[in-house]
């Protein structure tokens, strides 16, 4: 009884956000789906042409390369970060997690316009290799696949690293001890005991970033220069170039499937994470 | 199965010594309770033998090898935790195979010697369930199991029976000295609870202040305290200040009444503080026999005895009585007394008492 009668009392708190995220989000997606299938009768012609038009299975195979490796580099440059951080003193832990923030406080236009002066031609980075005599022609780190990939992992790596370190410093550092005092060796400790006790939040910001990665959009205009266009780049073309409404319904309809299934996926990682 | 031995052993932080200058010598298959309250380094001498923090000084020998500077994988030591620390993302039966397979022990004998360390501690069957799924109770014994299946030399336990109800815990003391016995591990108890102390050991340290403060078999520790802070740390202690009278027979209290006491070897005259034991004291209606003048301040009422609070002229005292009908009420007039070999002597100048 009480909960019946509490409910209207509550849902009259999420009423306002429910209504704006009805109007300006479930509304448009609905109709966007309607598009993709419904232009100009009830079709599935958009879904066959993004199949047997090359130039998008290309853009979905690079966005999904991009994504995995972005996605590994993360996790392999942000699991020794978090695992270091985790071993710092209190105050430390204070500094270092506000230098990993740090780079959220500044526009990521900015951040992205700032590698092109870190790693263009004539960058910082390939400057002092062409001085050091390392390279004899500047390389080409930016208007290519590389270019991406560095600056998505810079814009990203906040994301993987802070959950993950939230999580290895809720792990007991009696479990540990526990380990060691049983025989097992510092190396055995990580193996068997503090590694799979951090892996359901090393997989869940792992999925979080290859989701982000999967719809970026500014880096990799930016940074690809136009010529390694990622799903979001394509879909911008589509409809701002050439006013292909309908591909672009049919192509965000796949973004979406594959962004919902990471999601599902993390979801139920997450479940298995909580009943271990 | 081992004997343990310190010697002078220290723990500093900066400039405060949570551990100073602590020696103990615990006999093969002995069970010695490290007794304290918190803060008074109890934990840190069990993780120094542990091998899970290192002295500042002194060094720490079991079984005869100095292990000052081994590392804790190597020492063979079971250590249960007060958090229990369980593995949480291992079943019970990988949670006590755990150090079996970082000793690489074949599968058949893993399994031989899991299901002989849960049938010890009565956990026949549970070997899928995940530590989430236990009771605290059942959680103690799993760690208990994981920290005798691979045969230690010697078993630490910190606070083991600590976040136990009060029944559950008395249950379970019974079946760890059944348990110590019957695997004659030498074995150090750490708690701040002077009950399970008591009751469990062979002896008792007594700590304070990261100092030893005594250590003897529990009835020699209760009965025959070193000094003040064990005799009111270990069960309720009355304290009488005075002096020692004429033929060293009585105690001269500050309010001028005279006490009797057993014989003391202390002069006459140096100044003593006497310690009653409550249930050592005897009241009886006001009377010309009594020790001590006494008006009862509070009488409370606990099932198999009653305790008194009374006022005397030399400050309030408490009397634990067998709790049969009768007795006395707040208000009543009451001499309190007790045989003088009952009053255990320290001289207030820290000399060793006697």
């Amino acid at each position: 009884m009480a909960t019946i009668r509490r409910f209207p009392a509550e849902f009259g708190y999420v009423l306002p956000l429910l209504l704006l995220m009805l109007a300006v989000f479930i509304l448009p997606i609905a109709l966007m789906l309607a598009r993709s299938v419904t232009q100009p009768e009830w079709t599935i012609e958009h879904y066959q042409n993004l199949i047997e038009t090359s130039v998008y299975l290309r853009v979905l195979g690079r966005t999904l390369r991009i994504a995995v490796i972005t996605t590994i580099v993360c996790a392999v440059l942000g699991y020794p970060l978090a695992y270091w951080m985790r071993g710092l003193s209190p105050q430390r832990q204070v500094v270092a997690t506000a230098l990993v923030v740090l780079p959220f406080w500044i526009s990521i236009l900015v951040r992205t316009y700032a590698w092109i002066v870190v790693l263009g031609n004539a960058g910082v980075v390939n400057r002092i290799l062409l001085d050091l005599g390392l390279v004899g022609a500047p390389v080409a780190f930016l208007y290519n696949e590389l270019g991406v990939i560095i600056g998505t992992t810079n814009v990203l790596l906040p994301f993987l690293v802070l959950p993950l370190f939230a999580a290895m410093v809720r792990i007991d550092d009696r479990l540990l001890h526990a380990a060691e005092s049983l025989g097992a060796s510092r190396r055995t400790v990580f193996r068997r005991v503090f590694f799979p006790l951090s892996l359901p939040a090393l997989a869940a910001g792992s999925i979080l970033v290859f989701i982000l990665t999967f719809g970026f959009f500014i880096t990799p205009a930016i940074l690809g220069g136009g010529r390694v266009p990622m799903v979001a780049n394509a879909l911008d073309l589509l409809i701002n170039q050439f006013a292909r409404w309908e591909t672009a319904a049919a192509l965000s309809t796949v973004l979406l499937v594959v962004t919902l299934a990471c999601f599902a996926v993390s979801r139920w990682v997450g479940a298995r994470g909580a009943t271990s | 199965m081992s004997s343990i031995h310190l010697h002078s052993v220290s723990k500093h932080y900066g400039a405060v010594a949570a551990v100073d200058d602590v020696s103990l010598d615990v006999a093969q298959g002995e069970f010695v309770t490290i007794l304290g309250p918190s803060g008074s380094g109890k934990t840190t001498i069990l993780t120094m033998i542990a091998g899970l923090n290192h002295p500042s000084g002194g060094s720490i020998h079991i079984g005869g090898r100095d292990v000052t500077a081994l590392p804790a994988s190597q020492r063979n030591i079971g250590l249960v935790f007060q958090s229990y620390a369980l593995f949480p993302h291992m079943n019970v039966f990988d949670n006590v195979a755990f150090p079996l397979s970082v000793r690489k022990f074949g599968a058949r004998e893993t399994r031989e010697r899991v299901e002989e360390a849960l049938a010890r501690v009565r956990l026949e069957g549970f070997e899928r369930r995940k530590p989430s799924q236990l009771s605290g109770g059942q959680q103690q014994r799993v760690a208990l199991a994981r920290a005798i299946v691979f045969k230690p030399d010697i078993l630490l336990l910190d606070e083991p029976l600590g976040a136990l109800d009060r029944k559950l815990r008395e249950e379970v003391q019974v079946e760890l000295r059944r348990l110590q016995r019957s695997l004659g591990i030498t074995t150090i108890l750490v708690t701040h609870d002077q009950e399970e102390a008591l009751s469990l050991s062979d002896r008792i340290m007594v700590l304070d202040h990261g100092r030893v403060q005594q250590i003897a078999a529990p009835q020699e520790a209760y009965l025959r305290p070193s000094n003040r802070f064990v005799a009111d740390f270990l069960g309720t202690a009355n304290f009488l200040e005075g002096r020692i009278g004429s033929g060293s027979r009585s105690i001269l209290l500050g309010s001028g009444q005279a006490i009797p006491c057993g014989p003391s070897a202390l002069p006459e005259g140096a100044r003593v503080t006497a310690i009653l034991r409550p249930e050592r004291l005897a009241l009886a209606p006001h009377g010309p026999d009594g020790m001590l003048a006494a008006t009862v301040s509070e009488a409370v009422y606990l099932g198999q005895s009653v305790r008194y609070h009374v006022e005397t002229p030399s400050g309030p005292m408490v009397a634990v009585a067998p709790g049969g009908r009768g007795g006395f009420a707040a208000g009543a007039q009451v001499s309190v007394s007790w045989q003088a070999e009952d009053v255990w002597i320290i001289p207030d100048d820290g000399s060793t008492p006697g």
